[in-house]
């Protein structure tokens, strides 16, 4: 069986105006959502603490939330998930209390309204690891970008390695975008996957600029355009079949994995998406706006050709 | 031709085999289980405690499936929950004094396996349910505790020395001395720049008034701070020894935090109040002792009668380590938190060791308050464990004390240092917070697993089938080269014993999903050579080393992704981190060089020519 058995090179390139209109409106919008309602951090980056109970029967969330306000602390949020049964309670950082102390005090008081409570989770963090933990996350987001974008250059061209980390950024940002729009909370979890995605994208453009630097030296003729098209249809096949099967894998987490991993392979289906139509489409139009060109790419095409030889390849 | 070196494909077969047996503990159940180690650092982990746990069992007739020694302690296995408790009940009773009896749950992997030391993967609390906790130890006050015993030491000093100053106050971190003259001044900063050289001092002031600033060079307080966090880990260690957890963890983070982990430990409540205790060491004066005739409160008499019951108000009746029973005041002359240091050396006169103490400037003070009229009086240094008071020495004053002083009389080195770490055990160098508290309820665990492997079984599941449909023959063989890929990566994981968490399991199903990027790439290439008009063998060995450089660039960018998270990442994104670097570098062996060799098998010893592959290509 194959589904992908084009003919004749598809002109993605001559869609350059759509494509970038997209990627633009999107990332506007992206930006926008980000500015006007902001992320909606976990735990882990603001401090506080999340705790989980369970109950034997449906959860009495007034009587939970009566329970927390006599111990003063007014600003909890209690809230059902999942089933009637779970309950999730949300509090602040609070100066006085110490972060052990406060979720020992709220089990008490929960204890003392109804004993068959079940304490599933807690999670605190105190504020000055919030802070640690977020410095960290932005660091390794920037020492991902570079480390790509240096070993692109290296690997290939500058003017990739700029396209590939632009169309990395866009699909970032677009991540975070979905994450401000819908409010879903954003964990330590979620950043891994958002690096996750940021090693697994730069894939895609990996494997179409390969193919465009072998079209260079194959197809002496042809024009930037020409082969950036053909190596685009070329890879197509394999871009879709490969999608999709991380998607399926993603998906099963998605639906199998829980509460804890929801959001964490939300980032990431998201992420896959966005990386596929990025990494094309932003990618490719980003390095021939940049003016990538056979001699900047191969450089001396005859030195090479002795070196590398054509294409006999012994194993 | 496509065929491999013969030792491709022995190393292809190895890596599976050994792939193999470290996998296979991890299908093994767990069954119930008994710890038995030493409460005390002082005591021995041997054949001979195994044999008292073996004789105890024995004697209560409970039986057990078996019983291994490793460096932490004896472990006892039983084929019920019911034996399990039993037994625990009953090594509590003979062997609690000095031992931690805890519940562990042990893996049945055989001895076999054991041997090779293939144990099945290490579960993060996320998996098994837990509590973790991060403290932060205030160096400030480590720092701000070591400043002040030197201020007492100054003063003392100074004092012996006949220096004359006019004051001596701390502020902040430094200290203050203030003198009449400048040749005073000069006197004194040659003493104590001497005497005590982890200091540096600065000179200053005119007229009458001159000041001597002495300030901790940067060594000594990285000194401080590394044996206030030393300090803190020993207490800790010897605190959580209470609790009876199997397998705790206690470790430093950065340079001034502790990582305390808790498996299986659901009563968190206790947890904090044993981490957060202060001081378990108190110092009293003895008020009667029924041995030593030349010391000062012989009382024979008294200690007839306290045996008997009769104690008199304001004194308690306590007992030493060699079992003498002694009447101790009950007023606290220091306590652990006024504890700077004690540690072993050899005696200075005659053989034995002893112990050099030293305190802060409110020990001190309190010190020299309670010796200056208790020459030849004994002293208790009591350790307080579990609510029981245990007197560790109690040796007797030989003169005015202060903040520095020895505690001679050790037999041997040896028993020194196991005093001066219990001693030390009972204090905190430096006060500690919890910053980060996370718990997890056994249930919770257990779901967790459950989902991770769920999703990971039913992605592989549904990647396989849609590989097989599509690619066929190629398909299949993908699907075996990523089924390996999964069994070297868990087999990795089990070697290296790292911690696996939630988004540890994640990871792996993420390293298969795109793992099979690489398969993906090698069968289209070879669909393609193929649709260019090669011949079929020409086509697989064009595709595999044309989609090579392609599947090395793209992997090499998705482990620069890993490194950064490693470095980075705290918990749980470590182990994510550590799960995606290394099913990286198992799936670049699995999917080039195994699917490779399978269809180097498969193709490459045909006799006849080969007109077309089963790639799902028509």
């Amino acid at each position: 069986m194959e589904f992908f058995r084009i003919q004749k090179d598809i002109p993605f390139m001559s869609y350059g105006r759509l494509t970038t209109t997209i990627s633009l409106v999107t990332f506007i919008l992206a930006v926008f959502f980000l500015g006007t309602r902001g992320l909606n951090y976990g735990v882990d980056f603001t401090g506080g603490t999340v705790m989980e109970v369970s109950y034997p029967h449906a959860a009495d969330i007034d009587g939970i939330r009566k329970a927390i306000d006599s111990i003063d602390l007014k600003d909890a949020t209690v809230q059902n998930f999942g089933t009637s049964q779970d309950v999730l309670i949300r509090l602040p950082i609070k100066k006085e209390l110490s972060i052990a102390q406060l979720s020992e005090e709220v089990t008490t008081a929960l204890k003392a309204t109804d004993s068959s409570v079940e304490i599933r989770r807690v999670e605190s963090v105190g504020s000055q690891v919030g802070d640690e933990l977020f410095e960290n996350g932005a660091l390794a987001l920037l020492i991902v970008l570079f480390g790509i974008s240096a070993y692109l250059a290296m690997r290939f061209e500058w003017r990739f390695a700029v396209s590939a980390i632009v169309a990395n950024m866009h699909d970032v940002v677009i991540i975070l975008g979905f994450f401000a729009f819908f409010q879903w909370e954003f964990s330590l979890t979620v950043l891994a996957a958002i690096l996750a995605v940021l090693g697994y994208s730069v894939n895609e453009s990996v494997v179409v600029f390969d193919r465009v630097r072998e079209n260079f030296r194959k197809m002496r003729k042809a024009g930037t355009v020409e082969v950036i098209d053909n190596a685009i249809t070329r890879t197509l096949s394999r871009t879709v079949i490969t999608h999709t099967l991380t998607l399926t894998m993603v998906g099963s987490m998605l639906f199998f994995g829980g509460e804890v991993l929801h959001y964490f392979s939300l980032a990431l289906t998201i992420g896959i998406l966005f990386g596929i139509y990025s990494s094309v489409l932003v990618a490719c139009p980003v390095a021939l706006l940049l003016g990538v060109s056979r001699t900047n790419l191969i450089g001396d095409v005859d030195k090479k050709k002795k070196t590398e030889g054509e294409e006999e390849i012994v194993a | 031709m496509n065929r491999y070196p013969t030792w491709k494909y022995i190393l292809i077969a190895a890596s599976v085999i050994i792939g193999l047996l470290y996998t296979i503990p991890n299908l093994y159940g767990e069954s119930p289980a008994v710890q038995v180690s030493p409460a005390r650092a002082s005591l021995k982990v041997d054949q001979s405690l195994l044999t008292k746990v073996e004789a105890a069992l024995e004697l209560a007739a409970i039986p057990f499936e078996g019983i291994y020694l490793d460096e932490s302690g004896v472990k006892v296995r039983f084929s019920s929950p019911e034996e399990q408790l039993k037994a625990k009940d009953r090594l509590i009773e003979n062997l609690g004094k000095d031992y931690t009896i805890a519940l562990n749950l042990l893996s049945q992997t055989p001895n076999w396996l054991l041997a090779i030391g293939a144990k099945p993967m290490y579960l993060g609390l996320d998996l098994r349910g837990g509590v973790h906790f991060l403290l932060q130890v205030d160096m400030d006050a480590a720092l701000t505790k070591s400043v002040e015993s030197s201020v007492g030491d100054f003063r003392s000093a100074m004092r012996t020395e006949k220096l004359n100053y006019t004051g001596i106050s701390r502020e902040a971190l430094n200290i203050k001395v203030n003198f009449e003259s400048e040749a005073e001044m000069e006197k004194a900063r040659r003493f104590l720049g001497t005497n005590y050289p982890d200091l540096t001092y600065n000179p200053s002031g005119s007229g009458s008034n001159f000041t001597l600033t002495a300030t901790l060079s940067p060594q000594a307080k990285k000194q401080i701070q590394e044996f206030a966090l030393k300090q803190n880990l020993l207490t800790l260690n010897n605190r959580i020894n209470e609790l009876g957890v199997a397998e705790p963890i206690v470790q430093q983070q950065g340079l001034d935090r502790i990582v305390v982990q808790l498996p299986g430990v659901q009563d968190t409540a206790k947890a904090k109040e044993i981490l957060g205790r202060t001081a378990a060491l108190e110092v009293r004066m003895v008020t009667a002792h029924g041995t030593r005739t030349d010391a000062r409160d012989y009382f024979p008499k008294k200690i007839e009668d306290a045996l008997k019951g009769i104690i008199p108000a304001g004194s308690e009746l306590l007992y030493s380590r060699i079992e003498e029973p002694l009447l101790v005041s009950k007023r606290v002359v220091f306590s652990g938190e006024n504890l700077v240091s004690a540690s072993p050396k050899p005696s200075q006169q005659g053989g034995g060791a002893e112990i050099a103490v030293s305190l802060d400037s409110k020990g001190a003070g309190s010190m020299k308050l309670t010796t200056r009229d208790g020459v030849n009086r004994r002293m208790a240094v009591i350790l307080v464990e579990k609510g029981k008071k245990e007197v560790l020495t109690a040796p007797t004053i030989q003169a005015e004390l202060s903040s520095k002083f020895v505690i001679t009389g050790m037999e041997n080195l040896s028993e020194a240092s196991d005093l001066s770490l219990l001693m030390r055990a009972g204090a905190l160098a430096a006060p500690m917070e919890i910053i980060e508290e996370r718990t997890v309820g056994p249930s919770m665990g257990e779901e967790n697993i459950k989902s991770g492997v769920n999703s990971t079984l039913w992605g592989f599941a549904a990647i396989a089938l849609m590989m097989m449909f599509y690619y066929m023959l190629f398909g299949t063989v993908s699907v075996t080269a990523l089924a390996i890929n999964l069994l070297l990566l868990v087999a990795l994981l089990s070697m290296l014993q790292a911690t696996l968490t939630l988004p540890g399991l994640a990871a792996i199903a993420l390293a298969l999903g795109m793992a099979i990027d690489a398969n993906v790439l090698i069968n289209e290439r070879i669909r393609e050579e193929l649709r260019d008009g090669n011949t079929p063998q020409a086509s697989i060995r064009i595709g595999y080393d044309k989609a090579f450089g392609t599947i090395m660039d793209s992997n090499i960018t998705t482990l620069i992704a890993g490194a950064a998270l490693f470095m980075f990442g705290t918990g749980p994104i470590k182990g994510f981190a550590v799960v995606h670097v290394l099913g990286i570098l198992t799936s670049m062996f699995s999917s080039v060089m195994v699917s490779r060799g399978i269809v180097n098998l498969i193709y490459g010893y045909r006799r006849n020519k080969i007109t077309n592959l089963s790639i799902g290509q028509d």
